[in-house]
């Protein structure tokens, strides 16, 4: 069902070796990935697995050894980034959340998430208008003037969902998004995601450990020594 | 958005301070500049004092500043009769210690003839010299009042004007007395040595009538080159222009306090750049993190760089400020005179300028290399 929609992930044959020699170490072996719109899906796998620079890959933020990237329809990387401009790629198509949220402590939770849509372009009244929105949309905007040394780890990862969701992008990561929370904060903020996710068409990758949110994915994949495998123990 | 400004209210305390630390070398830096400014000022306020236009020496010397000068007494009335010349006055030149009010004063005791050039120009409180013995003009440096009497070698002298910023290249407050009176001071012995002197028989040593230089003032005509050469052409004299008499007391006097003072100008202004390129580059390390978090979230470079340059710049630029307030309250408080000119604190916010772009050239180097994969960690 899921392959009739478009895909908006879409890596194949993608791998990442560090160092050389002895020193050799594959870090992703012939993974191929395909995410499509609405999709929710969770990398799995212990430290070391591959799991993080998975991630880095698909943020085009290191580059592979080998194989093809394409995001939101768009070929990204073949043997080299097709795009000179990355940082706009990532404004634009890829949405950030991480295990601890890092808020810009200089600003407060509305100037966090309306950052990214001035860096976009956004005149600054529109962007604190929308930032406004989406705090109150997120249940955190009775704290728009609180600086994040100030905010619980919810509210804070409330706002970097915000900020995240800001410029609609059509790809969200997450890493470890729910860590710093107790289990019944992770599940709100989870089916938040899901929700902001499902309403903006876009789709969420999330490397975690938190096997209290497994349920709240639509797909869980597994590293395990650089190898990506779906539940049965398959390549994708 | 302006992040720089964000990131200093956010750690506005410790900005202040390090603001503070700067402006505290700012000021030191101000402090050297006017030093050196009060130097020549101070040198050249005695040679402009007495508004001429030629100095008559001694033969072979750079005198009366640079060099000992010493001339006939009678040497003004041939230079006053000289062609293009409209007036002409003796003067003589010494630094002497008084006592006064139970403490040292030294005093650098300019002589003249009262109705010649030579004498104060504008006399800030009571009155010139209109006697011919035993009154003297002090600048106000000396702490003297009108009214004040001053024992000098033998004689007291009475103050009866003050004038202000009459003081030579060392610093020394200017007292002028008449020429007769400086002459009497310079050749007089204390009453031991003048009974010394008699008892061997050499008579008084105070008739000598010599003088340190001969001023003149020419005719708006006169070329004071030309009158300058026929001056030399009397063998024992020299002759410098007003123009010359300047030059050598800034290349010749006071050179080498000049060249020392910029010395340490240099190492001052050298440790300003190292301790603004240190503090930019621990601010900047420490938001590391955050920049890798910019970077990831799509912020382009120029966002990082203006973050960086401006919050340099702005450190750079609050150091100026409270600096030059700070060297403006306490200047009048230096033992030497500190003259600041508008130019000169022009001079440094440029050079600070220039120093804090290139301080920042150091963090905005270590932020552009920041792996965005930071903010992920792993």
């Amino acid at each position: 069902m899921e392959s009739a929609r478009q895909a908006l992930v879409e890596i194949a044959g993608i791998s990442k070796q560090y160092g050389e020699g002895d020193a050799r170490v594959d870090a992703l072996r012939d993974v191929d990935l395909t995410v499509h719109r609405g999709g929710v899906v969770a990398l799995l796998g212990p430290s070391g697995s591959g799991k993080t620079t998975l991630l880095n890959i698909i943020g085009c933020i290191i580059d592979p050894t080998e194989g093809r990237v394409r995001l939101d329809g768009e070929l990204v990387y073949e043997n080299r980034w097709l795009r000179r401009d990355l940082r706009k790629l990532r404004l634009d198509k890829i949405g950030f959340i991480f295990q601890f949220h890092n808020l810009l402590p200089f600003l407060n939770a509305r100037d966090n998430v309306a950052l990214v849509l001035t860096l976009a372009g956004r005149p600054p009244a529109e962007a604190q208008a929308r930032a406004v929105e989406l705090l109150d949309y997120l249940e955190v905007g009775h704290r728009k003037d609180a600086m994040p040394a100030l905010l619980s780890g919810g509210e804070a990862q409330r706002v970097a969902i915000a900020r995240a969701l800001a410029n609609s992008p059509r790809i969200i990561l997450a890493d470890e998004p729910t860590a710093a929370l107790d289990s019944k904060r992770a599940g709100i903020v989870m089916d938040l995601m899901r929700k902001l996710a499902a309403e903006q068409d876009a789709c969420i990758i999330a490397v975690t450990h938190d096997e209290k949110i497994y349920d709240r994915f639509d797909r869980l994949f597994h590293l395990r020594d650089g190898v990506l495998e779906n539940e049965n123990g398959e390549k994708p | 958005m302006n992040l720089a400004y964000r990131d200093v209210r956010h750690n506005l305390f410790r900005f202040v301070l390090t603001c503070l630390g700067l402006s505290l070398l700012m000021a030191v830096v101000l402090a050297m500049i006017g030093i050196y400014n009060g130097l020549v000022s101070d040198a050249l306020n005695i040679v402009n004092a007495p508004r001429v236009d030629l100095w008559v020496v001694e033969s072979g010397t750079q005198g009366p500043f640079a060099e000992a000068s010493k001339i006939p007494g009678g040497t003004r009335d041939a230079v006053a009769r000289l062609h293009g010349v409209s007036d002409a006055g003796s003067i003589t030149y010494q630094t002497v210690e008084a006592s006064h009010a139970g403490a040292t004063l030294r005093l650098y005791v300019i002589g003249f003839e009262p109705g010649h050039p030579g004498g104060p120009q504008t006399i800030a409180e009571g009155r010139g010299i209109t006697q011919s013995h035993f009154e003297l003009v002090a600048d106000r440096k000396t702490g003297l009042v009108v009214g004040d009497r001053l024992g000098l070698g033998r004689d007291s002298f009475a103050v009866v004007g003050l004038v202000e910023d009459v003081t030579n290249s060392g610093g020394d407050p200017a007292a002028f007395v008449t020429l007769a009176d400086a002459q009497t001071l310079q050749s007089q012995l204390a009453p031991p040595a003048q009974r010394v002197q008699a008892a061997r028989g050499a008579g008084l040593l105070e008739s000598a009538d010599t003088v340190a230089a001969v001023i003149a003032r020419l005719e708006p005509t006169a070329d004071p080159q030309d009158v300058a050469q026929t001056v030399r052409q009397w063998k024992h004299l020299g002759a410098l222009t007003q123009a010359e008499q300047e030059a050598i007391l800034i290349g010749s006097v006071v050179d080498r306090a000049k060249r020392q003072i910029g010395l340490f100008l240099g190492i001052l202004l050298s440790v300003s750049a190292v301790v603004i390129a240190l503090i930019i580059y621990t601010m900047t390390m420490e938001k590391l993190k955050q920049i890798a978090t910019l970077k990831l979230i799509g912020a382009p470079d120029r966002t990082i760089v203006a973050l960086i340059v401006q919050q340099s710049l702005a450190l750079g630029g609050v150091g100026w400020s409270f600096g030059l307030i700070l060297i403006l309250l306490i200047k009048d408080y230096f033992p030497r005179r500190v003259v600041l000119e508008p130019v000169n604190a022009a001079a440094l916010a440029g050079i600070i300028l220039v120093v804090c772009i290139v301080a920042s050239g150091l963090g905005v180097r270590a932020a552009l290399k920041v792996d965005p994969a930071t903010a992920i960690g792993g």
